[in-house]
């Protein structure tokens, strides 16, 4: 049909052809000049600050161009401490949350919707509550003459008061509790989705309650699970205020780290390369687990037959 | 038969066997509510050291915090950029949203990812260079400054939460609204945002939040007359412990539940 | 031909109205007359374009090319907003934060039309949905038949010439439909605007359309009145979508038509030329053994019988292998000499009856 038309000549058959174009060009155009106040906002204040740090970290202290800020990072001990201390803090934190959270939201998946949006409240309120502030509550409760001390010496179950803060025990609990929310959410959407009738089937062709558990409905869960543990990794690994409160500067991060190089030095070659390299281990931990995710998707529509 | 032998699941597991599960999920919503809440009794302690419990009670930190003209200040400043923040970012977050929704280009995903990024990559990077970018123009310890980085820094999440709620809304209701007479623009204010006012009213409510709670950033470029309330608290805590933080964070508690508890009333009414 | 405009309708002229996405070809080289005032129906399977060309109609969908008149005026490149069609959407598209009033009342309200004038007409409106009173209703207390009302006294509250329905009733269970479907003629009868209606349920379309579009990838299949959709497909295509139906291949030799060597009467076709005969189970009957002249015969077995209530189907097989389903009416006689299965049976087509399939480039 498209043909014999083409061949009667293209004015008469491609009627309102190039008006139609235009139409549509406005309309694509005025559509996206929408979000053009948006996308100022993110070259100015993202993209162009952040750029010039990168071009900044390309030069030594002598302001010629070199590596020398990165040749730096692989070469002094003290770096290569920092950067083990971070993955430490945030695989363990990692660690935590799955173990706590887990368990946790599979209970409030379990119960009936009502109940379980009361449950969530518990894990909504500290989300939305100041960082700050809970991680002070952290540092009060967590000192030597704190609640956690007070109490465990009190039932008996240890003489001393426990070193639970200024170092990596109080910093691992104040950011578990910052990061728990994050795992425990996706985590427990994901779960809500599960359709019921898996686990039936599985008891029905006589699996127990474990076996329906661990062969069903943990797989189903995982989606929610990675999401999470993507989510909270990534976060500890930025993470600044908490662990500079609660690690007492034996806990030394990457972001704090920067920090003190401009703040002490006001070197910003160095703190540049330092943030670019976090950066990129953060773009390469997202990466990763983008594959990971999409091959987990993959797996889970085809395996099991 | 008593209720720990009646069925928890599908499964027909009974509740006898899951005490552990229900033990541990009860310590956890303790470990997470706990600290969020001890502040409040922590606040009326008497003592010069952070006490719970408080041996004798006192209102002398929330004296010392209304009374001080710094931490009136600094308040003041939060509560500003944080309002401010919100007028801003939530039009420009509903703008894109839409324009990106309905735009359905290849181009409309990345422009979405551009505008993510102020999530992904690190604070302390974005600190550090707005910091610089500002020592250059000459906007350090300026609200405008300090707005324009927040706002940056919200877009992302509100920007999320808006397109949410567009995927979620039946788009043919607009369509309907300009088949009888309403250009793009009005069937736009007249039909879509009332439906989708819930995800603007989050995502307003997160950049507020968003705004407030932001140290890193505020630490580089703000300070003296210009410092948040995030950063005076934040160095009071690295350098000194003052239990008039307890008293501030009091007020922040109870401020961020009323908000939550709003937004789930409103929730459950519009879920309706 | 375009008719000459009523007052309250406006015909619909479509040409070469092309849409692709890609390289798929959702609408090729369309063209399509709407006569003012008739009820049109584009029938077509999911994906045949149908819905896409009523989106284009309305303005949501911009072709690549391609003129749409509304009577005189070119209105392919008018934003929706400025067409003035009524339509009604599949899933009704209500405003929830409106009363049925304010629904109904909306586009006169667009129009500045005065409150007053407003309120009468959104009154008159929905009397003639017959939902008179139920203006303060909110939209989370109506029913689906009710919702789908108040879709409709909202699209014709501001008496469009032209009415645009995408699959309006598919959402309703099978009884409200069979009656909407009645009430929505009486509709179009009384109002008289143009109507263009798309659905993919052929019941739907021969029982309330003047005439009907069948659309298939995009093109234009055939388009004529129930009637002659049904007797006369155009096209295999239409041939099996409409109705259920055989097909049978013919051959043609010195100008008669002949089917496993029996000569065919095909007196009743108006296509002379088709390659296939096309075999309604309504239409075959059961002849006794004794060859009548009368009809055209098929011979073959019976392999299953099924009753169905208000009629039975047998399912026969013919001498060279072709399956063929004949559908009786459960009347009293017609019961008894119901046969027996794998018996030997002969089938009977009246010459008025028998139809050929016009070969696709005829």
């Amino acid at each position: 049909m498209a043909d014999s038309a083409n061949s009667m000549g293209n004015t008469l058959t491609r009627i309102n052809a190039v008006g139609l174009r235009q139409d549509e060009r406005r309309e694509r155009l005025a559509l996206f000049g929408l979000s053009v106040p948006a996308i100022l906002l993110v070259i100015v204040i993202v993209a162009i600050p952040v750029g010039w740090l990168f071009w900044l970290s390309l030069f030594n202290d002598e302001g010629v161009l070199s590596t020398y800020n990165y040749t730096r990072m692989l070469e002094s001990k003290s770096y290569f401490r920092i950067f083990r201390t971070t993955f430490n803090v945030s695989f363990m934190t990692t660690a935590l949350c799955v173990i706590i959270g887990y368990p946790f939201a599979y209970f409030l998946a379990q119960l009936p919707q009502r109940w379980a949006n009361i449950g969530l409240i518990a894990v909504l309120l500290p989300f939305w509550t100041s960082l700050l502030v809970r991680t002070y509550a952290w540092l009060v409760v967590l000192q030597r003459k704190g609640l956690v001390n007070q109490w465990g010496m009190e039932l008996g179950l240890w003489d001393a008061p426990l070193r639970l803060v200024h170092n990596m025990n109080g910093t691992l609990i104040g950011m578990a509790h910052i990061m728990l929310p994050f795992l425990v959410l996706p985590l427990y959407g994901s779960m809500r989705t599960i359709d019921q009738d898996y686990v039936k089937a599985a008891s029905n062709l006589g699996a127990s309650p474990f076996q329906a558990f661990w062969n069903i409905y943990l797989p189903l869960s995982l989606p929610g699970l990675f999401a999470g543990i993507v989510v909270v990794f990534v976060l500890c690994l930025g993470f600044f205020v908490t662990p500079a409160v609660l690690g007492g500067g034996r806990i030394i991060m990457v972001s704090m780290k920067i920090e003190t190089i401009i703040d002490l030095f006001f070197n910003f070659g160095t703190a540049s390369a330092l943030g670019v390299v976090l950066m990129l281990l953060t773009l390469l931990v997202l990466f990763i687990s983008h594959k990971l995710l999409r091959l987990d998707r993959v797996l889970g529509g085809g395996g099991g037959s | 038969m008593s209720w720990l032998d009646s069925p928890a699941s599908d499964t027909q597991i009974p509740h006898r066997n899951r005490l552990w599960l229900y033990f541990i999920s009860g310590l956890v919503i303790i470990f997470l509510i706990v600290p969020t809440f001890i502040v409040i009794p922590m606040s009326f302690s008497a003592s010069q050291y952070l006490e719970f419990p408080p041996e004798s009670w006192d209102i002398r930190w929330y004296e010392n915090y209304f009374g001080s003209s710094e931490w009136m200040t600094a308040t003041w400043v939060s509560l500003k950029a944080a309002v401010i923040t919100v007028l801003i970012t939530t039009p420009i977050a509903t703008m894109a949203a839409y324009g990106l929704y309905v735009s359905q280009l290849r181009l409309s995903r990345f422009i979405f990812i551009l505008l993510i990024t102020p999530m992904m990559v690190p604070v302390i990077l974005i600190a550090i260079g707005v910091f610089f970018a500002y020592t250059k123009l000459k906007l350090n310890n300026s609200m405008i400054g300090l707005v324009l980085a927040h706002s940056t820094l919200a877009l992302p999440m509100v920007l999320i939460v808006i397109s949410a709620g567009l995927r979620s809304y039946d788009m043919n209701q607009e369509r309907v609204a300009r088949s009888l007479g309403a250009s793009r623009l009005k069937a736009f204010f007249i039909v879509t945002l009332p439906q989708i006012r819930f995800s603007v009213i989050t995502g307003a409510l997160l950049a507020f939040i968003v705004s407030f709670d932001e140290v890193i950033v505020a630490l580089f470029i703000t300070g003296g007359k210009m410092s948040t309330i995030t950063r005076s608290m934040f160095l009071a805590l690295r350098d000194q412990i003052d239990p008039t933080i307890a008293s501030i964070s009091t007020i922040m508690v109870l401020v961020t539940s009323i908000a939550l508890l709003l937004a789930q009333v409103f929730g459950q009414s519009k879920r309706k | 031909m375009p008719v000459t405009d009523q007052d309250n309708a406006l015909p619909i002229t479509i040409r070469s109205v092309t849409k692709t996405y890609g390289d798929v070809y959702a609408l090729d080289e369309v063209d399509l007359d709407v006569q003012s005032g008739e009820f049109l129906t584009l029938l077509g399977p999911s994906g045949s374009g149908k819905t896409t060309l009523l989106m284009v109609l309305a303005g949501f969908t911009r072709p690549d090319h391609g003129s749409v008149l509304f009577g005189e005026s070119e209105v392919i490149r008018m934003p929706p907003h400025k067409r003035e069609v009524g339509m009604v959407f599949q899933n009704y598209a209500l405003f929830p934060h409106m009363t049925v009033a304010g629904n109904i009342g909306f586009p006169l309200r667009l129009r500045g039309i005065d409150k007053k004038t407003a309120r009468e007409r959104v009154e008159n409106a929905l009397g003639t949905v017959q939902l008179g009173g139920y203006g303060d209703r909110r939209i989370d207390q109506l029913s689906g038949g009710q919702m789908q009302r108040v879709a409709l006294a909202r699209a014709i509250v501001f008496e469009p010439r032209i009415l645009l329905m995408d699959e309006p009733l598919s959402a309703l269970d099978k009884k409200l439909r069979e009656h909407m479907q009645i009430e929505l003629r009486h509709l179009h009868e009384k109002l008289g605007m143009t109507t263009v209606y798309v659905t993919h349920d052929q019941r739907e379309a021969l029982t309330m359309s003047d005439r009907v579009a069948v659309i298939n990838d995009g093109k234009l299949m055939q388009l004529d009145s129930p009637r002659q959709i049904y007797d006369q497909p155009a096209s295999t295509f239409v041939a099996n979508f409409i109705g259920e139906s055989t097909l049978l291949p013919v051959d043609h030799r010195n100008g008669q038509v002949s089917y496993a060597g029996n000569p065919i009467d095909i007196k009743g076709s108006e296509s002379k030329n088709g390659s296939f005969l096309m075999l309604r189970p309504e239409r075959l009957i059961l002849l006794s053994s004794n060859n009548d002249s009368a009809y055209n015969t098929f011979q073959g077995k019976v392999k299953d019988i099924v009753y169905q209530g208000e009629s039975f189907l047998l399912y026969v097989t013919l001498i060279d292998g072709t399956d063929v389903a004949v559908r009786s009416v459960s009347q009293k006689d017609l019961i008894a000499a119901v046969p027996e299965v794998n018996s030997q049976i002969v089938l009977g087509l009246h010459p008025d009856e028998t139809v050929l399939i016009p070969d696709d480039n005829e």
